[in-house]
């Protein structure tokens, strides 16, 4: 069973319906009991860095992140979700992410069409389990008009957008990923499915 | 860097496409959702629905076909038509869409754009621009292309992305049903104005047109309806048809 975290910004249908298309049973959680007892987690977002922090922070759901984590629970982040796992962002100086990836978000160059908006290729770490069965290269959905700079090495895939820039990370079982798996059609399915099986491997 | 999209605009009425695939292997044609897994099977980039119900009391059958596709299918999804309120796109997208399209009402009210940047984010906000040549320049056309505006198109994209919309969605009123090809002096008028990226609308009648808005035109995706919908061709084909004249398209082996 995946826990899906529920704090005002993020497409949270999409990602519980991609769940049971897989099979997985989703449940959502806005509460830090309720992330104490999941099984995995998925943090999803969209919309500003400043605003969903505030949120999280509101329903204290950024230490009870941080602490299942360092527990060892398994959790995804997507797009903002996972931008939120880094120490920052230029999108919203001043305000602290949850610090679980070193490292923060840069603002894309402007010379390019911002946002990103549509399919782009991922290039992923041979040996990450999260990819396993997909086609190198293949393509992702992306919506994004940041990207992730980590300071440590954590990159596990990488896309082109007028830079290389990190598209997944993981380090143990905290994973993220810019683009969205929920609306990647097969890729995001086999993706999903990696995730939730990571544990059985 | 990302692919060129292509993608089929289903119109949709009381819940039921009037405008759409015309044939009869689906158990019920009439049915969205059963259409967008149809081009969701050949590879559609994006899906984008737009509601022309007349009645607002009708406009929750579009929440649940949306919630419905977004059940069936894991491809974006925009919606446009009746979006008028920070709360009416909040129920699109709480329900599977992931962009919602606004014209009139951003028109009547600029700041709706920068409110639904500011809650959802660019990347959910596309403005959708209906226009039509005049004398020296294109005037933004409202209502369905009924009412003109005090906008010209140029003036109004810049203002549109200054006010955090995340994608333009341009169609040429002149060119809209004609099938004589998307205007391409318009398009690429629009792709440079602006840095967001811009999806040519209206005029679509071959495969070559999609090749033409997306080369000359500069832009970054095609919408097309009825070339798709008479089967004249599919996505697959139409993808392949952009790779041999060396446009980057996604094809999935």
């Amino acid at each position: 069973m995946t826990t899906i975290i529920q704090y005002g910004a993020g497409n949270i249908f999409s990602v519980a319906q991609a769940l049971k298309l897989i099979g997985e049973e989703a449940i959502l959680a806005d509460t830090p009991e309720q992330l104490e007892t999941a099984e995995r987690l998925i943090l999803p977002g969209v919309g500003a860095f400043g605003a969903a922090m505030k949120s999280l922070r509101r329903a204290g759901l950024d230490e009870a992140i941080i602490k299942v984590v360092k527990k060892g629970t398994p959790l995804m982040g997507i797009c903002l979700g996972y931008q939120l796992l880094f120490e920052s962002s230029d999108e919203s100086p001043g305000i602290q992410g949850l610090g679980l990836f070193k490292g923060c978000v840069r603002r894309f160059n402007a010379a390019l069409r911002i946002p990103q908006l549509g399919w782009n290729h991922v290039r992923y770490r041979e040996s990450s389990s999260l990819f396993t069965g997909i086609r190198q290269d293949s393509y992702f959905y992306f919506a994004n008009s940041y990207y992730t700079a980590p300071t440590e090495d954590i990159g596990i895939g990488h896309t082109e957008y007028g830079r290389n820039f990190i598209s997944a990370a993981q380090r143990g079982k905290l994973f993220g990923v810019q683009f969205h798996p929920e609306k990647s059609q097969g890729c995001g399915k086999q993706l999903l499915t990696n995730f939730i099986q990571l544990e059985e491997q | 860097m990302n692919t060129k999209r292509i993608i089929p605009c289903l119109d949709v009425k009381d819940g039921r496409v009037v405008k759409g695939i015309n044939f009869l292997e689906l158990c019920d044609a009439g049915d969205p959702v059963k259409q967008a897994q149809y081009y969701d099977a050949q590879g559609a980039d994006e899906i984008i629905y737009l509601d022309i119900t007349a009645s607002h009391e009708k406009r929750d059958t579009m929440i649940d076909v949306v919630r419905r596709t977004a059940s069936a299918i894991m491809t974006p999804i925009t919606v446009g038509g009746g979006v008028r309120t920070v709360n009416d796109a909040k129920a699109l997208l709480e329900n599977g869409a992931d962009k919602v399209a606004i014209n009139t009402a951003a028109i009547d009210r600029p700041e709706l754009i920068s409110e639904l940047a500011e809650k959802f984010g660019s990347q959910a906000v596309c403005v959708a621009v209906d226009a039509r040549q005049e004398k020296m320049y294109w005037r933004v056309f409202t209502v369905g292309g009924r009412k003109a505006s005090r906008w010209t198109v140029n003036d109004w994209v810049i203002e549109a992305e200054h006010r955090g919309a995340g994608e333009i969605l341009l169609t040429s009123m002149d060119r809209d049903g004609t099938r004589k090809g998307y205007d391409i002096a318009l398009t690429q008028m629009v792709s440079r104005a602006v840095n967001i990226p811009v999806i040519a609308s209206g005029g679509c009648g071959s495969m070559a047109h999609m090749a033409h808005a997306l080369l000359e035109g500069k832009a970054d995706a095609v919408l097309a309806a009825s070339i798709f919908h008479y089967r004249e061709t599919t996505i697959q084909e139409t993808k392949q048809y952009l790779e041999k004249r060396n446009i980057n398209v996604r094809i999935e082996s």
